[in-house]
């Protein structure tokens, strides 16, 4: 997290509070991403989908406890998530396509406290760290005091190889073409003979393992504590209504508007820094009360 | 005749509600009075909610505006007039929705979910955050508001007797008073707009005033309930803007079955009942509470309000769904 130290700032620290800001505002597309793409094609919203993080986060802690190893732990994780993700479609998610939004608010809203529950009964209240691996652990100097951490660097790195892995798999690959059709028409690409049920399950998992793996990665810098969810779930809310609903590119866009807005308000406005994520939503709806880009 | 026997069914629990200090125990008379509270507060939501279709998922802010309203317009060390209060309280909570309104009701659908969340959140870091509500620690009402009009003093809120008395009647004005909008030329447009807003507009409605000021009356009624949980509780956090407690007060509200003031003051009372039961059964509560909240959703649509309607459907045997 950034430290807010003065209002007067060198380049070093600048250049901090930007690859923070960076860092920041990519890992939550990863958690935002899965969202808007729920949202988009299904329709659906899911307060739940903060749990996610969460449930990734104490992942990461659990598994490398168990392995040594965070890669490992991450390894494992993402399959884990997909199949819990698909499953979790198949027995509640796929109920609610035909209801009304409130009542998946209600469920949605339901599951987390399941969740919270669960993780407080397996793991415990307790506020836990997770190690960065080794090989990452070093800082680059960049003044005499200042350093940064590779680690943060690593995330953006992994972070920016899945928005293009992403990308490429919704506008490059059939899978991604029959998505894409699906956000557009439900019932045309029904008719046309695709398994749009399929897709759902796929989309909701993938957006589940996303979520989960922004978790894993987060949990060595963050740490891993109780309803670290319900902030990032409220964030990446604020990130899909800047974005626009369904759109992959906009969630990307606002995720690193709202990374900058965030870590730079930190460290200007100490007092306000709360306040400038929604200051900045509010300012985009009067502008654009679909978002930057509109679905579709 | 239906409305002979609803009639006759809400005598009948506003006398039960009555007799609640009767029974002299201190608990139990604050735990209804907590729970009318929470009436309040659904009742307000279901204007939104059940009657103009708008699914707020951030009305707690207005609740925590009004609370934080009593608590910062009191003197510390002495008591506020109750007749200053109360109306300034509700006022800033109704402006403050005014406020919130003009935004969030561009917006529709799950958007209007969402913003009203986040706006919601904003107004939960204000007091959070900045020192002008004494910051996440929350700050205390030290002395109760004083009914006095020079010299004359109707009711005393330090009683607990006198404050539950005081909250229930709030409760049946606040009920009459919602009723009696409904049945108004204002609230058949809210409905309305419910149903089909786009007609509402060629029929000449401008629905977006409409609405609006639905939203600025439901967010001042929610201060009523928020104002009643500080003179209550003598203490206001940050917590009480929570969007827990905006997802609380939602779930009353489908609980007790939307577009049905009587169905929310169910909710309200079956929602705190959960919270006790599960709460004195074990620590993992919320975990039952959500097991609960998924399989009604699941199997139960329409609410608690629906299931008479169900159980008679299904013992005269239709055998056929809705």
């Amino acid at each position: 997290m950034p430290a807010g130290q003065g209002t007067l700032m060198d380049f070093a620290s600048f250049l901090i509070q930007m690859l923070n800001s960076l860092q920041y505002g990519l890992l939550l597309f990863l958690v935002a991403s899965g969202l808007t793409l729920v949202f988009g094609i299904m329709g659906i919203i899911n307060l739940a989908h903060g749990s996610f993080y969460m449930i990734g986060a104490y992942l990461a802690f659990v598994l490398t406890s168990a392995t040594g190893s965070l890669f490992l732990a991450i390894l494992l994780g993402i399959p884990l998530t997909f199949i819990v993700g698909a499953f979790l479609e198949w027995a509640l998610f796929s109920h609610l396509y035909k209801r009304e939004h409130l009542e998946q608010v209600l469920l949605t809203y339901g599951l987390i406290l399941i969740f919270e529950e669960l993780r407080s009964l397996l793991v415990g209240d307790e506020v836990h760290g997770v190690d960065i691996p080794a090989i990452f652990s070093a800082s680059i100097p960049l003044s005499d005091v200042l350093s940064y951490p590779v680690y943060r660097l690593v995330i953006s790195g992994v972070c920016i190889v899945l928005a293009v892995a992403l990308y490429f798999v919704i506008q490059r690959t059939r899978l991604g073409m029959m998505i894409r059709a699906g956000n557009h028409d439900r019932t045309m690409v029904e008719a046309l003979g695709i398994n749009i049920n399929m897709i759902y399950r796929v989309v909701f998992a993938l957006g589940f393992a996303l979520a989960a793996l922004a978790g894993m990665l987060a949990a060595p810098i963050s740490s891993v504590f109780p309803n670290m969810g319900s902030h990032v779930l409220i964030i990446s809310f604020v990130i899909v209504v800047i974005g626009g609903i369904g759109s992959v590119w906009g969630a990307l866009i606002a995720a690193l508007v709202i990374g900058f807005a965030d870590t730079f308000g930190k460290v200007l406005l100490p007092d306000y820094a709360g306040m400038v994520v929604y200051l900045v939503m509010a300012v985009v709806l009067l502008w654009r009360p679909e978002g930057i880009l509109k679905k579709g | 005749m239906s409305s002979l026997n609803s009639t006759i069914f809400k005598l009948a629990g506003l006398a039960l509600l009555a007799c609640v200090p009767l029974t002299g125990e201190s608990f139990y008379v604050e735990l209804a009075a907590k729970t009318l509270v929470l009436a309040i507060f659904a009742m307000s939501l279901d204007l939104l909610v059940g009657f103009t279709g708008l699914v707020s998922f951030g009305h707690a802010a207005y609740f925590g505006v009004a609370a934080y309203s009593v608590a910062l317009l009191s003197p510390k060390y002495e008591a506020a007039s109750l007749w200053y209060v109360l109306p300034a309280s509700v006022g800033l909570s109704a402006l403050a929705a005014l406020v919130v309104g003009l935004f969030v009701l561009r917006t529709k659908g799950i958007y209007f979910i969402m913003v009203t969340l986040a706006f919601a959140q904003l107004a939960f870091f204000v007091f959070h955050d900045t020192p002008l509500g004494g910051g996440s620690d929350g700050i205390y009402l030290n002395v109760k508001p004083t009914a006095a009009i020079a010299g004359w003093v109707p009711f005393d809120l330090d009683n607990a007797t006198h404050l539950y008395y005081f909250i229930l009647g709030a409760l049946v004005v606040v009920y009459a008073f919602l009723a009696r909008i409904l049945q108004s030329p204002f609230g058949r447009v809210l409905v309305g707009i419910k149903s089909n807003e786009h007609r509402m507009q060629s029929m000449g409605y401008l629905t977006f005033r409409y609405k609006l000021a639905a939203f600025a009356l439901a967010g001042g009624l929610g201060g009523v309930a928020g104002f009643l949980y500080a003179v209550v509780f003598g203490f206001v956090t940050p917590e009480l803007l929570s969007w827990h407690q905006s997802g609380n007060v939602l779930l009353m509200v489908i609980l007790g079955g939307m577009g049905n003031l009587v169905g929310a003051i169910a909710g309200a009372f079956v929602f705190t009942g959960m919270q006790e039961v599960f709460g004195n059964w074990t620590k993992h509560w919320q975990l039952v509470m959500g097991c609960v909240i998924v399989a009604a959703v699941l199997f139960m649509p329409g609410g608690l309000s629906a299931v008479p309607g169900r159980i008679k459907r299904a013992l005269q045997g239709g055998g056929s769904n809705e």
